[in-house]
């Protein structure tokens, strides 16, 4: 765990080696075997220096976050973060020279160890990161980060740093100040000795320590710290709307904390650090964002006992948009590409689409030139299926027509082997209908990519009712080979994510026809924490697709079909009025060139406003827009839909950006509490109706007391 | 209930709050004493009489910190027995000196006050004092905090008013400030500021540019458009705002109130006190209040205060001759005038401080014996005198005649 040693001049290592882990993680243990070694160096007198290091290829990548969830309340969380920072004080004022010698990352808590050290020496390691992460999961450091790297670097520097949870490079981070040498490889210890038996070391305190010691930068204290934080309050509510308690916190710890003392400053940093811990934000943060894409990432529900696929060759039928950003998340991951579309032509506009994005990566910097042509050699376009030979997966991402879809999978299925798969990236068309056109439909599939597909890290897997585990196990393998994150559904009109982001974007419209003002309805769904409002959503998805999709669910529904808002309001806008959206700049905005989009003046003549005085508040809207998402995702949990809660909460999150701070729309409903979750929606039924009907399931949890979630 | 008169009423001209500004050369100190002993002059004033002496003032560090109200007393040469007192109520402040004043001469407890405020923006520049409210985060984030600049667009935006408003209403102010110099309509109160040999430093409110024009104003680029923009202000007061789609940045330095350097003191007393002294009393204050209101549009309470006074006066708005609205930001006056029913003839008469400043501490007291004077001189009864205050308050007093 904590491996201790002393060299013949004197100096003690304290390597971090825990075992049966690939990481060095801080918990409740390996910090207990650290705090010993430390002190054992520091009683020590024949030591003259500590080296602490690791064992492993990083550092220490951060805190243990199971363990901090099994932290049950405030005044626990406080009590052992005080704990852990009386014995960090205790190393930095012992008057025995640290030196942290760096591997690798030094994330989290890792790095709060190493700005314990009086002098931090990194391996020149180009995989190498350094931050202080917290935030990104509703955390903040909690092990001294906040009061430390300000006080190393100025608060303008490490706001930032801490607040968007950014990881920098060794050369960023030395440049920063934050580390004082980068050395080659493997002699990060051999560098850390040096200095530790320098003159540099002698007597040497921590600069926060030191007497006439002063902020780098200044203090706030000053007209520009005051106009620092003045801004940054307010720049910080711009991008989270208040959603987000941590990074609030982080700017905390630091505007209170460095106008003490260090070890005020620590107290202060506990108690801020203790109300992120306890806080809904951070549990939700930490289940869907952490564990459960972790878990979906591990393929957590990949049926067992087949072997592992290896994909070395797919095809992608259709390149456009979606099938090119689907290559070259598939190039990207060293496979083979057969891009197949009606012409030679419009298939090379596919590879000329990836080539494009790459070389803008390129142009960036963030990808080398000769990375970039390696990735498009491995697209190859094609208008002959005879080349899809030899895919071991095929993926159709053609027109949304059932025609068009059965002829390319006939034609598929004419030349790939007997146990290749066939896919369809439908969003809307229900998967066993298409599969009725194969000949093999235990091999048929749904993976549903999200634009563009080459960043957008979700893939909806859709068992249609043949699929078989086999084909389903293989897809998954596909998934997490080009480094995407699966979820498993059923197949159902919509699926999953395309259903439920429906309900959000037909509360928009359901408020329009009530006579709620646009800009209010927009406003009130970036508030409640989604990326963009439901309206102008429904402009960039394209208002005439919203409503093709409505008239064909009714066709196949036939009697069955639940008219609503949003196949009214878009048969009035793309039907009747010709907006159909962003593409032809109006919908229910207009885009002028060059200008802000704005609320279509004349929307108000088709959808009255009501007067100010009858609107509803945010806070209504918010529940609303939140609550149909809820409470639809909870009957796709009953009809089977989806399996595991969890899967809804990261193909939420993944999917349509439902807001992460929730949870996602379980996560939410576990946030607030099965049994108000119940009153709430008999309430809003009552207002609006059966959109908020209290789904059989989720009585029955209340009756019984149960929980999605256990934390 | 002890009623509460007023005897007298002062105020220096307005300097521009700059370096350059006439009254930058002089020190806060000696502008709150300067009033102080006019006061004292003009009445022949036995200053052993007077109980306290409340002063205004909203950045009170520095040359204006630790209680300049007393240490000006002092340097007046007031009798040792007169004690002083420095109170912030941000714009209103030497309002609230005056509605303090008379609350302590109708409760019995006093019989003789001075009230007024200080302010020298150009020598303890605005924010000099600090404060929570802006800068720490938790205090920030949940009360929606923007500057001020940012509330006034908002209410121009919420409620219509154009850039063309706005500047109109600019342009009459400094059309109505320029009429009521040449009028000599401030001759009464304003006590030119002089130096230490007795060499007059400002003898007028120097802020005032009777040049403006519509083109002229028109020229300005808005000041708040880029805090508002590239700060992320716009987006917190629009999250507060839902209902509002963009903000439209109305307001630059010629429609907003000008900085400038000043201070102001009323002589307030109960009429035993004005008998013995062989004072004559010039008006009563017949009721005050101030109200807290949502602290984000910020500027909005004037009305809210106003209504609180005249329904504690049990008085109606018809009953008031002459309305006087600090004028912070063309919008603020704008809209008390929309939700009052106000004329633009009633209110603000003589101009206000987009034309001639505002001192922040000083404007209450200045504004309430510039409305007293101008009931005078037109023989009208009673007045109205309100600003709208940082954080979302309003403060109002309503005097009348006697």
């Amino acid at each position: 765990m904590m491996n201790y040693s002393v060299d013949a001049d004197g100096i003690a290592t304290v390597e971090w080696d825990l075992p049966g882990r690939s990481q060095n993680v801080m918990n409740g243990d390996s910090t207990e075997a650290w705090v010993t070694a430390m002190d054992k160096a520091i009683a020590d007198p024949a030591i003259k220096g500590i080296i602490v290091t690791s064992a492993k290829k990083d550092f220490i990548a951060g805190g243990d976050l199971e363990m901090l969830l099994a932290m049950k309340t405030a005044k626990q969380v406080f009590e052992w973060t005080g704990e852990f920072h009386k014995a960090c004080r205790r190393f930095e004022t012992a008057g025995k020279p640290i030196a942290c010698a760096m591997p690798g990352s030094a994330l989290g808590g890792g790095l709060e160890i190493a700005m314990t050290c009086h002098y931090r020496v990194a391996a020149d390691n180009a995989k190498a990161r350094f931050g202080l992460p917290e935030a990104t999961l509703g955390l903040l450091p909690g092990g001294g980060g906040t009061q430390r790297l300000p006080r190393l670097i100025g608060y303008a520097a490490a706001i930032p740093l801490m607040t968007e949870g950014k990881k920098i490079k060794a050369d960023a981070a030395a440049r920063q100040g934050i580390i004082h040498a980068v050395v080659p490889a493997g002699t990060e210890r051999e560098a850390a000795k040096a200095w530790l038996l320098s003159d540099a070391a002698k007597g040497v305190k921590q600069p926060w320590d030191t007497k006439g010691y002063k902020i780098p930068g200044g203090g706030l204290a000053t007209p520009n710290g005051m106009m620092f934080f003045t801004a940054a309050n307010a720049m910080l509510r711009d991008k989270t709307y208040g959603n987000y308690p941590a990074q609030k916190h982080i700017l905390s710890c630091v505007y209170e904390g460095l106008g003490t003392d260090i070890d005020t400053g620590l107290k202060i940093e506990g108690r801020y650090f203790a109300a992120c811990v306890a806080s809904p934000e951070a549990k939700n943060m930490i289940r869907s964002l952490f564990f459960g894409i972790q878990e979906a990432n591990k393929l957590a529900t990949r049926p067992q006992g087949v072997p592992t696929q290896k994909f070395t060759r797919i095809g992608m039928l259709g390149a456009g948009m979606m099938g090119a950003g689907i290559a070259m998340s598939t190039a990207t991951a060293g496979i083979e590409v057969v891009l197949l579309d009606r012409t030679q032509e419009d298939a090379d506009k596919g590879k000329a689409y990836a080539i494009k994005q790459w070389t803008k990566l390129c142009e960036k910097g963030r990808m080398k030139p000769e990375e970039a042509q390696a990735l498009a050699a491995r697209i190859h376009t094609t208008a002959d299926y005879a080349e899809l030979r030899g895919c071991e997966l095929v993926i159709e991402a053609v027109f949304e027509s059932r025609e068009i879809k059965a002829d390319v999978t006939k034609k598929t299925e004419a030349v790939i082997a007997a146990d290749g798969i066939f896919a369809s990236n439908t969003s809307t068309l229900p998967i066993t209908g298409l599969a009725e056109a194969s000949a093999r439909p235990k091999n048929f599939i749904g993976l549903h990519f999200f634009s563009p597909a080459e960043k957008m890290p979700l893939v909806e897997i859709i068992m249609g009712k043949e699929t078989s585990d086999e084909t389903l196990a293989r897809s998954m393998d596909y998934v997490k080979a080009i480094g995407k994150t699966p979820i498993v559904v059923n197949d159902s009109r919509g699926f999953y994510t395309s259903r439920v982001f429906g309900t959000y974007v037909n509360e928009g419209m359901a408020l329009l026809e009530e006579g709620v003002n646009p800009v209010l309805i927009d406003k009130a769904g970036l508030i409640a924490g989604m990326p963009v409002g439901p309206l102008a959503l429904a402009d960039e998805v394209a208002i005439d697709l919203v409503l093709k999709i409505a008239k064909q669910t009714e066709k196949d529904l036939g009697a069955a079909y639940p008219m609503n808002a949003s196949h009214r309001v878009a048969e009035k806008l793309a039907g009747e009025l010709g907006r159909v959206g962003k593409k032809s700049g109006k919908g229910f905005y207009d885009y002028p060139e060059g200008g802000q989009k704005h609320i279509w003046p004349e929307l108000a003549k088709h959808y009255p406003v009501k007067p100010e005085s009858e609107q509803p508040t945010v806070a209504q809207i918010v529940e609303r827009l939140i609550m149909v998402q809820a409470a639809d995702t909870v009957r796709c949990l009953e009809e089977g839909v989806l399996k595991a809660p969890i899967d809804a909460d990261v193909g939420s999150i993944l999917g349509w950006g439902f807001p992460p701070f929730r949870g996602g729309p379980l996560g939410w409903l576990h946030t607030i509490g099965i049994d108000k979750a119940v009153a709430d929606l008999e309430r809003l039924e009552k207002a609006h109706g059966a959109r908020f009907a209290v789904p059989k399931r989720l009585r029955d949890m209340a009756t019984k007391g149960e929980r999605f979630f256990l934390v | 209930m002890t009623e509460a008169y007023i005897y007298d009423a002062v105020r220096t001209p307005r300097g521009k709050g700059k370096q350059g500004g006439s009254l930058n050369q002089v020190t806060p100190i000696h502008l709150g004493a300067h009033v102080l002993k006019a006061l004292r002059e003009r009445n022949g004033l036995d200053t052993s009489k007077v109980d306290d002496v409340i002063f205004g003032c909203v950045e009170p560090v520095g040359e204006q910190g630790a209680d300049i109200a007393r240490v000006a007393t002092l340097y007046a040469g007031y009798d040792l027995s007169a004690a002083g007192v420095t109170i912030n109520r941000f714009c209103a402040s030497g309002l609230e000196a005056c509605n303090m004043a008379a609350g302590q001469v109708m409760g019995g407890m006093v019989d003789l006050m001075v009230a007024g405020g200080v302010e020298s923006m150009s020598r303890v520049p605005m924010m000099s004092s600090g404060g929570a409210w802006s800068v720490d985060p938790q205090v920030a984030s949940d009360t929606y905090f923007v500057p001020q600049g940012i509330s006034a667009d908002l209410i121009a935006t919420k409620w219509g008013m154009s850039r063309q408003d706005v500047d109109a209403y600019a342009m009459e102010s400094q059309r109505r400030a320029k009429r009521s110099w040449d009028e000599g309509r401030f001759t009464k109160s304003v006590v030119p500021v002089t130096d230490i040999n007795g060499l007059v430093v400002l003898d007028h409110d120097e802020h005032m540019r009777p040049d403006t024009t519509m083109e002229s104003l028109a020229t300005l680029k808005p000041a708040f458009a880029d805090q508002g923009r590239n700060y992320g202000f716009d987006a917190v007061i629009m999250q507060r705002y839902p209902d509002v789609a963009a903000i439209d940045h109305v307001h630059h330095g010629g429609n907003s109130s000008g900085i400038v350097d000043g201070a102001a003191a009323l002589l307030i007393g109960n009429k035993a006190i004005g008998d013995a002294l062989g004072l004559k009393p010039r008006a009563k204050i017949r009721a005050y209040a101030s109200v807290g209101s949502e602290p984000s549009i910020m500027l909005t309470g004037p009305s809210y205060s106003a209504e609180k006074a005249l329904k504690r006066a049990g008085m109606s708005k018809s009953d008031i001759d002459l309305w006087e609205l600090n004028e912070a930001f063309a919008s603020v006056v704008l809209r008390f005038m929309q939700v009052m029913g106000i004329d633009h003839s009633q209110i603000n008469v003589c101009g206000g401080a987009i034309a001639m400043g505002h001192p922040l501490g000083a404007t209450g007291a200045m504004i309430l014996g510039t409305v007293l004077d101008e009931l005078e001189r037109t023989g009208k009864s009673t007045a109205l005198a309100t600003l709208c205050v940082g954080a979302g308050m309003g403060t109002a007093t309503i005097i009348e005649r006697v």
